[in-house]
C-alpha cells in the first residue's frame, strides 16, 4: 500500500472518530466554556480554537480512551493563556478559610426535623440561571477549580497538574469556591423570597 | 479496623470524602460514621444533591454557527 493510500485511510477513520466524539462532547465543551468564559461569543471562540488544535493534533493521542480529557485540557489552557494575554498579571486571589459558608448550616433545623428539610426544599427550588449566576460571580481561580472537579469529576492531581499549581492550591481554591458559591446562592433564595419565614428581599 | 471520628472531623473532611480524595482508611471511617449518625448523613445527602444541581449546568446546547465553524476546521485541515 503506497503512502497516500495508507495516509487517506488514516485521515477517513480519524474524522469519522473525532466527528462522533466531538457531537458526543459538543454540548458539555460549549457550557464549560460559556461558564469560563461568561458570554457566547468568546465561548464559541474558546470551542472553535480548541477543537481546531484537537483535529490538527489528533495524530499525537496515542490513547484514543482518553480523547475527553485531552480536549478538556487543550479547553482550560486555551482559556488560561487567553486570560495571561488579556492581563499584566494574572489575578491572585487569595484562597483564605476565613468566612467559610456552609448553606446547609444556614438553613438546617435539627428540631424541625418532623416537620420537612428547608434545606432540601431549597434545592428543588433553585433554578438553573441561579446556580449559573451563582457560578459565574465567582473569582476566576475559584470558579475554574469548581469546573474542574465539580463539572468535570477531574481529580485534585490531575486539576494541579493541568493549572501548573501545587495540590494543595486546588484543594483551597475549590474549598473557598464552594463555599461563596453556597454563600451566592443563600443570598439569591433570600431575594427571590424562597427561604421560609423570611420576607423577600428583606431578611438579614 | 476503622477509627472512630467526631461529627466536627467528619464535617471537615466531607468534600474530599465526596470528591473520593482520602485514603481507604479514612473513606471507611466516614462512611461508617454516617451509618449511624443522622446529621452527618443529612449534610453528606444535602451536598451530593447540590453537587448534582451545580453539575447539571455543565451542558448547554452549542449554536447551529459553532457546529458550522467545526465542519469548516475539519474540511480545512
Amino acid at each position: 500500500m503506497t503512502g497516500d493510500k495508507e495516509n487517506e485511510i488514516w485521515r477517513h477513520s480519524a474524522r469519522a472518530f473525532f466527528q462522533a466524539e466531538v457531537e458526543h462532547l459538543m454540548d458539555r465543551l460549549y457550557g464549560t466554556a460559556l461558564r469560563l468564559t461568561g458570554n457566547r461569543s468568546d465561548a464559541e471562540d474558546l470551542v472553535a480554537d480548541s477543537l481546531a488544535k484537537a483535529w490538527n493534533g489528533l495524530s499525537g493521542l496515542e490513547d484514543r480512551q482518553a480523547f475527553e480529557k485531552w480536549v478538556f485540557r487543550i479547553l482550560v489552557n486555551g482559556f488560561v493563556s487567553d486570560r495571561r494575554r488579556q492581563k499584566a498579571r494574572p489575578c491572585e486571589v487569595e484562597a483564605d478559610r476565613e468566612g467559610e459558608f456552609s448553606l446547609f448550616e444556614k438553613l438546617h433545623q435539627p428540631f424541625l426535623l418532623w416537620w420537612g428539610t428547608p434545606e432540601q426544599e431549597l434545592l428543588d427550588k433553585l433554578l438553573r440561571a441561579d446556580i449559573e449566576n451563582a457560578l459565574d460571580a465567582l473569582p476566576e481561580e475559584f470558579r475554574l477549580a469548581v469546573v474542574m472537579v465539580e463539572l468535570w469529576g477531574l481529580s485534585y492531581a490531575e486539576t494541579a497538574e493541568m493549572l501548573d499549581v501545587p495540590v494543595g492550591t486546588v484543594r483551597s481554591r475549590l474549598s473557598r469556591g464552594r463555599s461563596l458559591l453556597q454563600s451566592a446562592l443563600w443570598h439569591q433564595a433570600r431575594e427571590a423570597g424562597l427561604l421560609k419565614g423570611e420576607a423577600k428581599g428583606t431578611a438579614r | 479496623m476503622t477509627q472512630d471520628l467526631r461529627c466536627e472531623e467528619v464535617i471537615d473532611k466531607l468534600l474530599e470524602y465526596l470528591d473520593r480524595e482520602l485514603d481507604r482508611d479514612t473513606e471507611d471511617a466516614l462512611a461508617q460514621h454516617m451509618e449511624t449518625c443522622r446529621a452527618c448523613f443529612s449534610r453528606a445527602e444535602f451536598e451530593r444533591r447540590l453537587r448534582a444541581r451545580v453539575r447539571d449546568i455543565s451542558e448547554a446546547k452549542a449554536p447551529d454557527s459553532l457546529r458550522q465553524r467545526i465542519h469548516a476546521i475539519m474540511e480545512r485541515y
